[in-house]
């Protein structure tokens, strides 16, 4: 019974090896927790669960590996008729239709649905992949799967019943897979750190050494000085206007938070892709423009290059002269970023725009192909991604 | 095997807290602890040391740390001095063997306590040099030819204030905890563990004052219970009345002793802009 369940762990992407499941069948044989599910839950986790981003989904796991025991609540049901929800059939589904189903974007955008459906739905439903009913492929409802399934069971019974731990996911804010907000901003900063900080504290200064040596009548005399310290410079082009501007404020205050961590820090705006030129100040982006030449002439290319943009316009705009919309463009956005890429040989381009909504625009793949594929996600992990490639 | 740890009077542990420090010394595997500033990691080593009645050993980690000062050091250097000196000492060089914090809890009668305490403070290699250590629970001198194994395996426990990621195969060796901020509840309990004097009125302001302070978006360092534990000590030798933390309703005017609660200039700037802001409001 376990072993399925460590399986399930491994397929909800937490890293759990065999090592760790032993330790957890020891801590079993050995008595440590008491016969109760919470002792059960709590032994398991700190056994099985080695970072707190994990812990989210370790908590969804569990609960769907040990909710088979419990009932539906009875005020779920004056939510939604019975007879939906009758356990009929469990539906074994494929990997392919496994994959089909991972698709409904995330949390928020799942309840959003979810309401829209209830509305719509007047009659019992049962198999197929839209309405809520029992064991189909539907997000809602349950019995079935989909990955980022809502139970409508355990939610809907908070205010009654004691609720689980693991049903509580208190540890959301910890997956490192959410996109960045003021919660996680502290961790996305520790991580930006690192890729300025790299290496460790001291070494032997041989020079200092000898002369003080022998200064010292031969008696050895051994200085160290602290290791060079390796600031890094970046370089940060944003895209202002419209949808993106939330994102920007978000990466502007990261990268200036983090800003005493790098020897230098310059950013520039531009509108959905970038052009001859550029600005600093938004109220006066219209007179106060900046060439592009003059960007590249005056930062060498030890500065690391970093974009922050959706992404997402016409094609024509970055393919072709003239294809922007806010101005005539005599060379087409693509040509300038390859001066750019020319230039600064450690780029890349975080994009907030989340990863499974990527393949419906032509412009991110375009755009993710002239960065050689250095396109991240703005959440921790694809930050820490986009640091890595920037610190090789 | 002693007792379990269900917490002291002193330290309040959450039940998932327990089950970890139980797991980890009954199993006699390193504890992991990782959370927020301030909610008592370090604390919970020299807490489990005092319930289980073990020596504790501490080892705080520092960003010039290395694995072997954990075992021992080879003290090179005035080995080298004393040669040029010709003292007699030289002869033998277990006498310039200095011992590590490990090296005494392993060779400790009964069962130790080790604390080590930030490990992320150190280079990234070096969780990856103590592995066999604390799987084993051995170590090689190879200047004395010496092997040194533990008489007993000590409950080692680890504290990260993840700066660092911790390699993965130190990971697997090791229970995990994360110490969650408490909830209003637990904060209650823990103050009463501190202050058993405190009164319900002040308690249940200051409380609410704290809260609300951690609220605020925007804050560099959010206060924590430590942070909390100094600003009610305060309160208590400056015997500040309840009417006083009473006013702060609708955080128009700064709680007294403020500057215990709020640590970086910023923060202090941003939260009495805040009630100015409100102040005007109203």
């Amino acid at each position: 019974m376990l072993i399925d369940f460590f399986y399930r762990l491994k397929e909800g992407g937490i890293p759990v090896s065999i090592k760790e499941y032993l330790t957890l069948v020891e801590a079993l044989d050995k008595r440590v927790a008491s016969e109760t599910v919470d002792n059960f839950y709590f032994l398991s986790r700190a056994s099985l669960v080695k970072d707190e981003s994990h812990y989210d989904r370790f908590d969804k796991v569990f609960a769907d590996y040990f909710n088979g025991l419990e009932s539906i609540p009875a005020d779920f049901l004056d939510r939604i008729p019975e007879e939906w929800l009758r356990k009929q059939l469990e539906l074994q589904l494929s990997d392919e239709e496994k994959k089909l189903v991972d698709s409904l974007g995330g949390w928020e955008k799942l309840m959003e649905t979810l309401k829209k459906r209830l509305e719509e739905q007047k009659k019992r439903h049962q198999g197929g992949s839209k309405w809520i009913g029992t064991a189909g492929r539907s997000p809602f409802g349950a019995y079935g799967y989909n990955p980022e399934g809502v139970r409508i069971g355990q939610d809907g019974s908070r205010n009654r019943r004691a609720v689980k731990v693991w049903d509580k996911r208190e540890f959301r804010n910890l997956d490192d897979s959410v996109e960045i907000g003021t919660r996680n901003i502290k961790v996305a900063l520790k991580r930006l750190r690192r890729f300025a900080r790299e290496g460790a504290a001291d070494e032997l200064d041989l020079d200092d050494t000898i002369r003080s040596t022998a200064r010292n009548a031969g008696y050895l005399d051994i200085k160290m000085v602290p290791e060079k310290h390796n600031a890094v410079k970046v370089l940060l082009f944003l895209d202002v206007g419209g949808s993106m501007d939330d994102y920007v404020r978000v990466c502007e205050e990261l990268f200036s938070a983090a800003r005493s961590e790098f020897k230098h820090l310059e950013y520039f705006y531009f509108h959905n892709f970038v052009y001859e030129s550029v600005w600093k100040d938004n109220y006066r982006r219209n007179s106060e423009r900046i060439p592009t030449m003059q960007v590249i002439h005056k930062y060498g290319p030890d500065y690391k290059l970093i974009f922050v943009g959706d992404a997402t316009m016409s094609p024509y705009e970055i393919a072709y002269p003239g294809g922007s919309v806010e101005h005539f463009n005599e060379e087409a956005g693509s040509v300038w970023i390859d001066r750019l890429l020319k230039t600064y040989e450690k780029s890349a381009w975080i994009n907030p725009t989340p990863l499974d909504r990527w393949r419906y625009h032509e412009s991110i793949r375009m755009t993710k192909d002239l960065m050689k594929d250095r396109m991240y996600t703005l959440t921790i992990a694809g930050l820490e991604k986009a640091m890595k490639e920037l610190a090789k | 095997m002693s007792d379990r740890f269900t917490g002291t009077s002193n330290y309040v542990a959450g039940e998932d807290l327990m089950m970890a420090v139980n797991a980890a010394v009954s199993l006699e595997r390193p504890l992991l602890i990782k959370g927020e500033p301030g909610t008592g990691k370090t604390m919970l080593a020299l807490e489990v040391a005092d319930a289980l009645k073990r020596p504790l050993v501490q080892w705080h980690i520092k960003s010039t740390s290395k694995a072997q000062q954990g075992l021992y050091e080879y003290d090179a250097v005035s080995r080298l001095r004393d040669s040029q000196l010709g003292d007699e000492k030289v002869k033998d060089i277990g006498n310039y063997i200095v011992r590590g914090p490990l090296w005494e809890a392993f060779e400790s009668d009964e069962s130790a306590v080790v604390l080590i305490d930030e490990i992320d403070k150190a280079d990234i290699e070096f969780p990856n040099d103590l592995l066999r250590e604390l799987d084993r629970m051995e170590f090689y001198v190879y200047e004395t030819k010496q092997l040194i194994k533990a008489q007993k395996r000590p409950v080692i426990i680890i504290t990260s204030n993840n700066e660092k990621d911790l390699p993965d195969a130190f990971l697997r060796r090791c229970f995990f905890h994360y110490i969650r901020f408490p909830d209003k509840e637990t904060m209650k309990k823990i103050v009463d563990v501190h202050f058993p004097g405190v009164k319900k009125a002040l308690l249940q302001r200051a409380l609410e004052v704290f809260f609300d302070i951690r609220e605020i978006p925007g804050l560099k360092k959010k206060p924590s219970t430590s942070e909390l534990l100094d600003w009610l000590k305060l309160l208590l030798a400056e015997d500040i009345p309840v009417e006083a933390l009473q006013s702060s309703d609708n955080r128009k005017t700064i709680p007294p002793l403020a500057g215990a609660l709020l640590k970086n200039e910023q923060d202090v700037h941003l939260f009495e802009r805040l009630v100015f802001l409100s102040k005007r409001a109203s």
